[in-house]
């Protein structure tokens, strides 16, 4: 696989993120090296081998449904960069 | 006897028999703070006063203290939450952010009489192997200012070596503990995963976080884990196990012991005096009665871009939840939702965070998950295979913890595949779950630690920590400190 800059531009958009001009020449560069080394797994065969997303067989992990206090909501507001009285603050999403 | 010199056990059993005051040891810790932390940039944040009102209170209840570790002074790596107290994780993008909780591993601190002088500088959001990725600027190594600390939890090791503390509490993704123990002389522990809850430490890669202890040697890392581990029901991860009697089990019995020496970690890329320290550790616990077995690993050549395909993928998907919406940063100026989004993350993160997200993003990408993200998955199986396979011959892993001593500061930022590459005997014990123990095993010419890492078998962390304090009872590397550090 080859990273270029149109791929850079797709996954940066995905990230939500912008990349200047020049900021991305580097970013895609230094991107294309990670993946190209990363392709030394291909050398390994790994036909019929599951993939494993947790070391421990964990699965399914409940708990009682207990009533607790939630969090103060004025405290959590008070961390909130733009809120009002009651809520988060945001632009207009839906017309 | 200085005091910033005692290990945590030794100022603990001074503080409970009344020879020095729980004032005294914050007021010798905020001392060194003063002197030594301009330079080594170690904190984000010092909680000073809060520490000595602390201090203060704790004092009344000496008597009836329970934890050897009680009133003895630490630090917290700043992506662990405390209750009002900035907590970065060295990110412009959670500047302002005062969590409203305490992570559980807090909590359990302060239940045990820790008194926090404050939060500990690291790469940002835990990614980067030098602490230079910080934006609060790179941490300094205190046997050379020159070098970086190790990363990420370089504030951290740098606090301990330097006397600012007598232990901090890290985390540890891919070596985040070990490897800046290595570098700055501590002794260090990533615990088998799901031992320590990950409540309230901001997540890197979910999967693969631990939090540990850095200390000045083997007996303070088994109490500092007996007081953190345990199942916690907010983090459905976390395991039921036997915890809590590491530093009672503490007897430097090693006799029978089998410690492996995997022959692919003693080959190419590695300096010359780092082999000479680490395998020297092998003969050191040999003299006290271990068997040493060779034996072979491999995998060495994977498990550096299976860390980090698997890591990126789950911080590309972690680090969404910073959007400049609930809590943090957000941009100044925006035209709509999306562009806020877009804006606050664009200038909120920092270079190795946004290659992070990306490459993550990349990974998990229709059309190269399978390539990618699903074939790491595969490949993290064959690696906890190979350790599978490793501890039927023996009972414990000798490796160095990196191939060198700490870099110059500069060297790691300019070429991140290389960096990545200075990760390749940590990153296997994250992918498998396993305990780590990083130790100093030696210096080399320039008067730099080397650190040697033990790998032991889930749950193993007694094993581990046993052999470490045998090695530590017949050496004193765990006992140097760098000039500058013995001021109290």
């Amino acid at each position: 696989m080859n990273i270029d800059t149109e791929m850079v531009d797709y996954i940066a958009e995905l990230s939500r993120l912008e990349l200047q001009t020049g900021e991305k020449q580097a970013m895609t560069a230094q991107l294309e090296q990670i993946i190209a080394y990363m392709n030394v797994l291909n050398k390994l065969d790994t036909t019929g081998v599951e993939p494993m997303s947790h070391v421990f067989p964990v699965k399914n992990v409940l708990r009682e449904d207990e009533v607790v206090p939630s969090q103060d909501r004025a405290e959590l507001l008070a961390g909130a960069p733009v809120p009002d009285e009651e809520a988060f603050l945001v632009p207009k999403a839906v017309d | 006897m200085k005091l910033t010199e005692l290990t945590a056990l030794e100022l603990g059993a001074a503080i409970k028999k009344g020879e020095v005051s729980i004032k005294e040891a914050v007021q010798a810790a905020l001392d060194a703070v003063a002197v030594r932390d301009k330079e080594l940039n170690a904190f984000i944040t010092v909680t000073g006063e809060q520490a000595l009102d602390q201090a203060e209170q704790l004092q009344a209840g000496v008597k009836d203290a329970a934890s050897p570790l009680y009133g003895v002074p630490m630090a917290i790596k700043d992506n662990i939450c405390t209750r009002g107290v900035k907590t970065s994780c060295a990110s412009k993008i959670l500047g302002d952010f005062a969590p409203p909780y305490d992570a559980t591993v807090t909590t359990k601190l302060a239940d045990a009489g820790a008194v926090s002088l404050g939060k500990l500088n690291m790469d940002e959001f835990a990614m980067g192997s030098t602490s230079e990725t910080s934006f609060y600027g790179p941490v300094k190594n205190p046997w050379d200012l020159e070098r970086v600390p190790g990363g990420s939890s370089g504030g951290a090791a740098a606090a301990v070596a330097a006397g600012m503390g007598w232990y901090a509490v890290g985390s540890d993704t891919g070596g985040s503990i070990r490897q800046p123990a290595s570098y700055c002389g501590v002794t260090g522990m990533k615990p088998t995963y799901g031992t320590v809850s990950r409540y309230g430490l901001i997540a890197y890669a979910s999967s693969l976080d631990q939090i540990g202890p850095l200390c000045r040697d083997a007996a303070d890392c088994a109490a500092i884990l007996d007081v953190l581990q345990g199942r916690d029901p907010r983090d459905g991860t976390s395991l039921d196990g036997q915890y809590g009697n590491l530093l009672g089990g503490l007897t430097g019995d090693v006799r029978g012991l089998r410690i492996g020496l995997p022959v692919d970690c003693y080959g190419d890329g590695q300096d010359g005096e780092v082999k000479t320290a680490v395998l020297a550790v092998a003969d050191v616990l040999k003299a006290r009665g271990a068997e040493v077995v060779e034996l072979s690993f491999p995998v060495m050549e994977y498990v550096v871009p299976t860390y980090y395909i698997i890591a990126a993928a789950e911080a590309s998907s972690n680090l969404s939840r910073f959007d400049g919406v609930k809590y943090g940063w957000r941009a100044e100026e925006y035209e709509g939702l999306k562009d806020l989004y877009c804006k606050t993350r664009t200038q909120g993160f920092g270079d190795e965070v946004k290659r992070r997200i990306l490459l993550g993003t990349f990974v998990l990408s229709s059309g190269y998950y399978d390539a990618y993200y699903r074939k790491a998955l595969q490949v993290k199986a064959v690696i906890k295979d190979a350790f599978d396979k490793a501890f039927q011959q023996c009972d414990m892993l000798l490796t160095p913890v990196a191939p060198t001593t700490a870099p110059r500061l500069g060297e790691s930022l300019s070429d991140p595949l290389q960096m990545y590459l200075s990760d390749v005997y940590t990153v296997s014990v994250n992918l498998a779950g396993l305990p780590g123990l990083s130790m100093p095993c030696g210096f080399d010419s320039r008067g730099l630690p080397i650190g040697a890492q033990l790998i032991g078998t889930h749950f193993g962390e007694g094993v581990l920590l046993n052999a470490a304090h045998g090695f530590q009872h017949d050496t004193d590397f765990h006992k140097r400190a760098p000039k500058g550090g013995d001021l109290a």
